[in-house]
């Protein structure tokens, strides 16, 4: 438990169990919760599995068919078990509320704001650049049914591109049905739904080109609902925000949807 | 015949009047209001349910195991996983637990000589297997079974994106068998209120009888939500109401909240049937009381009572829930399940185990259960959830609890009640087989499928890019799948060698504790020849063991005599001496 | 019938107490969701546990003693006729029928439920007409 807790404020070397360390920062926010809760939940099931095994293999019946002693409570110790649990998930619900709001929490002035919408069966990803103008550089690819075997980050599917190190707000929806937005490297997944508009932020810690799905079961090509992200530096990130705008404003419409 | 049911009182010779005539033949089995008959027609009819929906579910794994797989189109593929999870959920691990085994127990357990409303009881299984035919008559219709997930959400299931019979046939189908949980639900909780043996006060009641009326209760909570949201359903898809569409003003996150509503008691509506037989088992091949009984009891009534506050759960990733009320409630409920666990291991405490079939399955299901459980625990904090959500993390997770309850602790009830029910014994090398196959299989099956879910593999997809590096995991947990299938199949075999080879089963094979053991295998109409008294919660053993009881051991605790470690130098082999 | 009332009261007062709890939450301006469907849900779990529970309470003081509520009752005290209990009964069997014709007819239209409903009528008529001469099917 001293252990799981320290891991959650500390420990950035800790065994991953499994998980993606986190390509932003809310990400690293959930990777320690995650690590905490990872040791705390095996040293429990360690124990209680301990005391399992201990008991099936110690009073197993050996020849003798003798009657135990017939005990059955003993307050004490019921309370010892009732109140202990009380405990650990106290402490667990402590660093989960702390985690949360860090992760749930919406800068004030993103440097960029990303519309995301969600479809039947792609996304599209409109960049909201400038001054609050809403400028529409929208980069949308919903062709399908798609061809199989294509890795997520195959140009087949919509990029969505992230300035390194800076804050992006996402303002995510859905056009039909609901949609999960989930990028598995940065530890977060959110439901793209229709009338409901939600925003969250990424702030990006590492260059890459990170797989997306849809996570939520939305129909026949579900399966096929893939995106990625690419986390560029902000001098790249400019570089292609131009190039796009550019090419948008030859082609007119500005949509290729 | 109507027939007035006498209670016995000190012995009634068997064989009453009225009992040789009647129908014969399938009339017989149609007109019947037993509650054994219908326990067993459940119990028969749930199982062929089960064996469905695991075809489909290797159908599944099979199709999983490389990139690209097109053995089954995608659509089939979402056929299939929304079949799978409503023939389980819905056909399965409820009407296995509260129709099947419930029914033909609880009256038994409480001494009864039927259940409260018989006729109503048999309504019950009627609208069930009307109900579960018409679901599984989904696949015959143009358009095949519905293919939105066993949860439905709007606006996937509505008419402009999941036109056809099939999903109307589905949801008819949740109509019909609702109803046939709530009269069960009902049933139950009469049964156990108004039928009680003379001196089995509520707090004399087996576990498993207690779980049974806290689910019965559950059920009248969760179910009138989830016909309630299938009628609505169904008027938005035929009569143009907008209540889960946004074009009409209606809110698609309306039919999470009362799905949810209705689901996640359901989760419990599934589980607490087995921890009470689970709590059955463990004693009897123990032969000690149930430890810690009162807080059994209390743990259970916590545990239905949390779970109608912890729907939202599910809804993390919405947005628009309220996060930390849902996450404490949600980890609340690991305290009286955790209390349960002590308590299961306190009863195995310096007992004396006996490791037949029944006993195997029930240990078996707390090793699993508890991993289960402790991923939950995970799964209820919302960050966590919004890394793992609908990923193969859930997936693994609902399975392990699933699984371990229904099917572990679904097996062990099975394998325990089975000469009761019967007549007949199983076969024990088979039983044990059949368990240590399921053992292995689980693990193999699911322990991969976490990890596929930390690497982000989302549920509910029919195939995946081998870019992905999903396969090998992938490979592994199918061949799980068929270990699994393997020791179902066992299981299968077990039963068909009981009936055609045999072995007479005595009425009280186990050396068993409560009322049900009283009588022959199987009991006769209206159930008992003669009642013991009642003065614990194990009122056969009382009887049987008279040097033993639980109040013998009660006055001796309170009399002062020997302290623990006195007790056990002494209570090595002359028992008398106590 | 205490302990029963009891139960059924607990579960009543967990729902008025979550259910005020959960609407005082989400109040708070932090959290700007739509809780109604939840309260009233949870509104509904009080109600379903008031109800059945007060009745019991009510009659559990009107009624006389029962054997299975008195620890020290012996099988003896208990033992006489416990009620009244179909034998074998065909209704239940054509009324699960015609529930099933009804729902059907959402499906493939109105015409099943006009056998469903003569069916619900017919076993109405049987299932009554059987308990008041205590007859076979």
């Amino acid at each position: 438990m001293l252990l799981g807790g320290a891991l959650v404020l500390g420990g950035c070397n800790a065994p991953t169990f499994g998980a993606f360390r986190g390509a932003t920062t809310q990400g690293r926010d959930e990777f320690r919760l995650w690590v905490g809760f990872a040791i705390t939940g095996l040293a429990v099931a360690a124990i209680v599995w301990g005391l399992i095994f201990w008991t099936v293999i110690r009073h197993r019946r050996r020849g003798s068919d003798a009657i135990p002693r017939q005990f059955h409570e003993n307050v004490p110790l019921e309370i010892v078990y009732t109140t202990l649990p009380f405990v650990i998930v106290l402490v667990l619900f402590y660093f989960t509320v702390v985690t949360e709001n860090r992760i749930d929490a919406v800068s004030a002035s993103p440097s960029e704001v990303v519309h995301v919408l969600g479809f039947r069966w792609g996304w599209s990803f409109t960049y909201d650049s400038g001054t609050g103008r809403y400028q529409g550089v929208q980069i949308a690819t919903a062709a399908q049914p798609k061809v199989l075997a294509q890795p997520a980050t195959s140009s087949q599917y919509p990029q969505l591109v992230l300035p390194l190190g800076e804050t992006t707000r996402i303002v995510l929806t859905s056009a039909d049905v609901i949609h999960g937005f989930y990028v598995p490297a940065f530890n977060f997944s959110r439901y793209a739904q229709p009338g409901v508009v939600n925003r969250f932020d990424f702030t990006p810690t590492t260059t890459g080109v990170f797989r997306g799905q849809c996570s939520q079961f939305c129909g026949l090509y579900h399966s096929e609902m893939l995106f990625s992200v690419r986390v560029v530096s902000r001098a790249d990130f400019a570089r292609w925000l131009a190039t796009e705008q550019a090419s948008q404003a030859q082609t007119g419409s500005g949509a290729t949807s | 015949m109507t027939l007035l049911a006498e209670r016995p009182g000190v012995v009634q010779e068997p064989g009453g009047p009225d009992h040789g005539h009647g129908p014969t033949g399938i009339l017989r089995w149609l007109t019947s209001t037993d509650h054994k008959v219908i326990g067993k027609s459940y119990l028969i009819t749930s199982i062929v349910f089960f064996l469905f929906a695991g075809v489909m579910a290797v159908l599944m794994r099979t199709q999983l195991a490389s990139p690209d797989s097109t053995i089954v189109s995608q659509h089939t593929y979402n056929e299939l996983f929304t079949m799978h999870g409503s023939l389980m959920l819905y056909l399965f691990a409820g009407p296995f637990a509260f129709g099947g085994l419930a029914n033909y127990m609880v009256p038994l357990q409480v001494g009864a000589p039927d259940m409260a409303f018989p006729r109503l009881n048999a309504l019950s299984y009627w609208l069930y297997l009307g109900g579960g035919l018409t679901m599984i008559g989904g696949f015959l219709t143009v358009g095949g079974a519905a293919d939105f997930g066993w949860v439905a959400y709007a606006p996937l299931s509505n008419a402009v994106n999941s036109p056809g019979a099939g999903p109307d046939m589905w949801i008819v189908s949740l109509i019909l068998t609702g109803f046939s949980a709530i009269f069960t639900g009902v049933n139950i909780c009469a049964t156990v209120f108004y039928l009680r043996a003379p001196g089995m006060t509520m707090f004399r009641v087996p576990i498993f009888t207690w779980n049974m009326v806290v689910t019965g209760i559950l059920i009248l909570i969760a179910f009138p939500v989830l016909t309630a949201a299938m009628v609505m359903l169904w008027c938005d898809r035929h009569l143009g109401t907008h209540i889960y569409t946004v074009s009409g003003g209606g809110v698609p996150v309306l039919w999470q909240n009362l799905f949810w509503f209705f689901g996640h008691p359901e989760v419990y509506i599934l589980a607490l049937p087995y921890f009470g037989m689970v709590t059955e088992i463990l004693p009897v091949f123990s032969r000690k009381p149930v430890f810690g009984y009162r807080g059994m009891v209390f743990a259970t009534i916590t545990i239905g009572a949390l779970s109608t506050s912890v729907w939202a759960h599910h809804m993390f990733t919405t947005g628009v829930v309220l996060l930390p009320f849902f996450s404490l409630m949600s980890y609340m409920i690991a305290v009286p399940t955790g209390i349960k666990f002590f308590n299961w291991i306190g009863t195995m405490w310096r007992g004396s185990l006996k490791f037949d079939t029944p006993m195997l399955f029930a240990v078996g299901f707390l090793v699993v259960f508890l991993f289960g459980g402790v991923t939950g625990v995970f799964l209820a904090s919302p960050p966590i959830d919004f890394a793992t959500h609908d990923t193969y993390f859930v997936v693994a997770h609902f399975h392990e609890v699933l699984f371990g309850s229904a099917v572990f602790a679904g097996f062990a009830g099975l394998s325990y009640w089975y000469p009761k029910m019967f007549g007949r014994m199983l076969r024990e090398s088979l039983g044990k087989a059949s368990f240590w196959f399921m053992f292995v299989g689980f693990w193999v099956t699911f322990l991969p499928q976490y990890l596929l879910g930390l690497h982000g593999m989302p549920r509910r997809i029919a195939e995946y890019s081998a870019s992905t590096g999903w396969t090998t995991l992938n490979r592994v947990s199918t061949a799980g799948a068929y270990i699994l299938f393997l020791a179902v199949a066992i299981m299968v075999v077990n039963f068909y060698v009981s009936w055609r080879r045999p072995i007479h089963a005595s009425g009280n094979p186990w050396d068993g504790h409560t009322l049900e053991w009283a009588t022959t295998s199987p009991p006769p109409p209206h159930n008992f020849f003669r009642l013991p008294p009642v003065r614990s919660e194990r009122p056969l053993w009382d009887f049987n063991h008279p040097e033993h009881t639980t109040r013998a051991h009660e006055a001796e605790h309170e009399g002062g005599t020997p302290s623990r470690r006195g007790t056990r130098a002494t209570g090595g082999g002359a028992d008398g001496a106590r | 019938m205490r302990n029963e009332s009891r139960l059924l009261l607990v579960v009543s007062l967990f729902g008025a107490v979550i259910g005020v709890l959960f609407w005082a939450v989400g109040l708070s301006p932090v959290y700007a969701t739509i809780t109604s469907g939840g309260t009233i849900m949870l509104g509904a779990v009080c109600l379903l546990g008031l109800l059945p529970g007060y009745y019991y309470h009510w009659w559990s003081r009107r009624m006389s003693p029962r054997s299975e509520d008195d620890p020290e009752a012996t099988p003896e005290s208990g033992a006489g006729v416990v009620g009244v209990f179909p034998g074998t009964s065909i209704w239940p069997f054509v009324l699960g029928m015609s529930a099933l014709l009804v729902c059907l007819s959402l499906v493939f239209g109105f015409w099943t439920a006009i056998f469903g409903f003569s069916l619900a009528i017919a076993a109405v008529v049987g299932v009554i007409l059987e308990s008041r001469r205590g007859g076979a099917i």
